[in-house]
């Protein structure tokens, strides 16, 4: 660094100088690493750009003038009218077509109460995400402790388990819709199974290692009185674990609420579909209406499991990862 | 232990012995809500009906379709003879004559006019010593005498298919035109066919046939070599093979169906096939432009799905950087500043990057941009947060170090602040990459660019899974292999620093990992 070059040491010795000039080469290394990654990324990068810009169906510089446009045309004609939209309110402008047919889609509960689409559809995404991460979480509880290698010590087991779990998180939940999409119409249940079959993967790998990090003494002092593996796993760990796993059971919930948005735009219903029909045939205040409550959703959903796992497991799983 | 001390533990220990009733009650009651709720979501998507209404039997053959492929000969009955064709696009190439369908041919003579002949030209002695097992004469499509018959139709001596015998491993279907028998193992069930009108087996029928109702149409299974149905006018088979036909060259190529000595010498010694170039350029060709699995536009699309990620991670790196230094309380002491570029960080993550992903295709029109620009959106959020966060845990000692000996801000965060958080940084931007491969293939699905769609169109179209599958193995082994360079890197440069925030950054990779 620059302090060595300002501060004139005395003449080193030799072994000093020796020490001097191996850490000048190391550091003239290290430089060149960076440099040379730098460059590479850099290189990396612009051949990306220039490649996913040759493939686009629009180039960048010839779209970016109208990115706007589509900013402009989704102004509705009043401001009041996406209000409307997400209310179901009858709208001034209805002209008999899908644009403003606002109180069409109302569900009723009763004679006079209704659920406004958006809102019925958003609460269908909602229970997808959250019926899915319980599916998920119930089959990925059962499973952690086989994999865990502090519970079950048969290694066979153990490597079975872990695998299994490892394909299974690594598949696209995509493919998965796709391929049950395919068996069962359209519809929520193919992404309720693809979301709770990758949670399974992910949620079970999350689970196995907290208990890998739990506390053996309850464990032990179980054994020593002579309980089986189920009660030992039960009073032994599961107290112990339990506020982990509903912290990553929340932030699996989080992370659901948008897969599930996701695969409801490529068909499994729910408000992802409505947002991908409605921004497609140019259905301004609807696709308003929807962002906003779908805005506003994650952010509550984001805000609710934040405050809740803090409640449960402190200032220490606060942190949140992709998707979250 | 006597009752005294008992007391004493518990008066000693009250939360352990008198818990709160919520708490003592909180797990049945829990699991309880739990199992409430999934009666409400069964309910709610009427999961019974749609599980019941589901065609099992389909997912078990979209299955096999994966890792192999059908064969469909269709066996026509004719008056005294057959016909066999392949379905037009077949994988066995414009003129197939496999060896596992044995043909038996004779000469017979054949009305050429098209009308619906009564069955008045059969030739019962052509057919072959196959029908020495004992044809039913009785059995003949009866001649309808009140049909008008068209101006005298010429008849034709020639050679034809009398008989012909497909071969499903250890099952097999022989057919001639009034008689199929179907042999798998040691059963075996004879079929009379009037022809136009029934299907009736002569004995009754094991569990491996279904006719849902006399005279009908007769399913045969084969269990995973194939199945077939025997109908009354043709038969047809499916025989599975297992592997992806035409992989390398489709039917169309001049090098299908030649072993990989025989093209491998083609390419390097043999006759230019096509004049105008050499045949290394035309097999590459051949390659890239396989109709069937359409290598070229699978492994564009695959390019444009690892170019998404990349990009959008490395961008929203570069943007989320000086952002994150703002938004941290401790570097930038202004609680406006902090404030706002928080909330726009919060702004970028909420608004889904699904929203994003419509909203750039609807901008930049589907293709990859479209794709990296809603990661990038999105990415820039999530990074910036996690970036912020790891700025205000750091240790200020350091900082306090090199201001001491004078240095200028920038100093002071080059080398105050910097070392400190460079590694969680790359670390945290290093599992978004990885991460990001994933979610671009999802993206992908809704018109933002990548391999997403073209899976997606597949798997909708639901005929072709063997294509699904090859496009399923390009992206686990991309996210494998992305996996296994990200974490390499990460140790790395993990190894280099031990601080407190290489925990930190431990445990909320952990929790990205969740997520992945």
């Amino acid at each position: 660094m620059s302090a060595t070059e300002i501060y004139r040491a005395p003449a080193l010795s030799t072994e000093g100088a020796l020490a001097e000039r191996h850490w000048r080469d190391l550091a003239a290394r290290r430089r060149l690493y960076t440099i040379g990654g730098l460059v590479f990324l850099l290189l990396a990068l612009s051949g990306s750009l220039w490649f996913a810009n040759e493939t686009n169906a629009g180039k960048f510089f010839d779209r970016l003038p109208h990115i706007a446009d589509f900013f402009v045309e989704l102004k509705p004609r009043d401001w009041f009218d996406p209000v409307r939209a997400l209310f179901d309110l009858p709208s001034p402008y209805d002209d008999g077509s899908l644009k403003f047919d606002y109180p069409e889609g109302r569900v009723y509960l009763t004679q006079g109460i209704y659920i406004p689409e958006y809102f019925y559809r958003m609460i269908e995404t909602l229970n997808i995400a959250l019926f899915s991460t319980l599916v998920g979480s119930t089959f990925g509880f059962l499973l952690c402790f086989l994999a865990a290698s502090n519970v079950t010590a048969s290694r066979w087991l153990r490597f079975t388990t872990r695998r299994f779990l490892e394909i299974v998180r690594a598949f696209p939940e995509i493919v998965i819709a796709g391929f049950f999409l395919a068996i069962f119409s359209l519809g929520p249940i193919p992404a309720i199974l693809a979301v709770s079959i990758h949670t399974v993967g992910a949620l079970g790998k999350m689970f196995y290692e907290v208990v890998e990090n739990a506390d053996m003494k309850p464990d032990e002092g179980l054994r020593a009185v002579g309980a089986n593996w189920v009660e030992r796993v039960w009073f032994g760990m599961v107290p112990q674990v339990l506020p982990n796993f509903m912290s990553y059971f929340l932030l699996r919930f989080e992370i659901n609420v948008r897969a599930s948005t996701i695969l409801g735009a490529v068909g499994a219903g729910g408000i992802g579909e409505s947002l991908r029909l409605s921004i497609s045939r140019g259905h301004e205040a609807k696709t308003i209406a929807i962002v906003f409550l779908l805005f506003c959703t994650i952010v509550a959903v984001d805000q609710f499991s934040a405050w809740l796992r803090q409640r449960l497991v402190g200032r220490q799983a606060f942190a949140y990862g992709r998707g979250e | 232990m006597n009752a005294d001390a008992i007391n004493d533990i518990a008066a000693r220990y009250p939360d352990a012995f008198q818990r709160p009733l919520w708490k003592r009650y909180a797990a049945p009651f829990g699991i309880l809500l739990c199992i409430l709720y999934t009666f409400y979501c069964s309910w709610f998507f009427s999961i019974g009906i749609v599980l019941g209404k589901a065609n099992w039997n389909l997912a078990g053959a979209y299955l096999a379709d994966w890792v192999s492929y059908e064969i469909r000969p269709d066996i026509e009955f004719k008056d005294g003879y057959l016909t066999i064709d392949y379905s037009r696009f077949s994988k066995l190439g414009s003129n197939p004559n496999p060896d596992w369908v044995i043909k038996q041919i004779a000469e017979v003579e054949r009305r050429v006019d098209a009308a619906p002949a009564p069955a008045a030209a059969t030739d019962k002695s052509s057919q072959g010593s196959f029908m020495a097992a004992g044809a039913p004469t009785a059995e003949n499509p009866a001649p309808s005498p009140d049909k008008p018959v068209p101006a005298a139709p010429k008849t034709v001596r020639e050679k034809a298919v009398v008989a012909a015998t497909v071969v499903l491993g250890s099952g097999q279907i022989a057919i001639a035109p009034n008689l199929v028998t179907v042999t798998r193992g040691a059963e075996s069930v004879v079929f009379d066919i009037a022809k136009d009108r029934s299907v009736t087996p002569r004995t009754p029928l094991p569990d491996w046939i279904e006719q849902r109702k006399p005279g009908s149409t007769a399913y045969v299974s084969f269990g995973f070599l194939g199945r077939a149905e025997v109908q009354n006018d043709e038969v047809i088979a499916w025989r599975r093979f297992f592997g992806w036909a035409n992989f390398v060259f489709d039917t169309n190529s001049p090098f299908w169906g030649k072993s990989f000595g025989e093209v491998a010498s083609l390419i390097v010694s043999g006759e230019r096939i096509d004049p105008s170039r050499s045949n290394a350029a035309l097999a590459w060709d051949n390659i890239l432009y396989n109709a069937e699995w359409q290598h070229g536009d699978v492994w564009l699309k695959l390019l444009q799905t690892i170019v998404m990620a990349f990009v959008g991670t490395v961008l929203a790196s570069v943007v989320a950087f000086p952002l994150a230094f703002l938004a941290a309380r401790n570097i930038t002491p202004n609680w406006l500043t902090n404030q706002a570029t928080k909330r726009f960080f919060d702004f970028l993550r909420s608004v889904d990057m699904l929203i994003w992903a419509l909203f750039f295709t609807r901008g930049f029109g589907p293709g990859p941009l479209a794709g990296m620009s809603a990661i990038f959106f999105t990415d820039t959020g999530t990074l910036g947060k996690l970036y912020s966060e790891a700025l205000e845990n750091i240790d200020d000692k350091q900082r306090e170090g090199i201001r001491s000996v004078g240095a200028t801000p920038t100093m002071v965060q080059r080398y105050g602040v910097l070392p400190q958080v460079l590694p969680v940084f790359l670390s945290q931007s290093l599992y978004f990459w990885e991460s990001n491969t994933r979610s671009a293939t999802i993206i992908g699905a809704v018109g933002a660019g990548g391999i997403g769609l073209k899976l997606w169109e597949a798997m909708r179209t639901g005929t072709n899974w063997a294509n699904v599958f090859y496009m399923v193995l390009l992206i686990l082994i991309v996210v494998f292999v992305f996996d296994n360079i990200s974490n390499y890197l990460r140790r790395k440069l993990m190894g280099t620093v031990g601080n407190g925030n290489d925990e930190r950054a431990r445990g909320a990779s952990a929790r990205l990992l969740a997520a992945a």
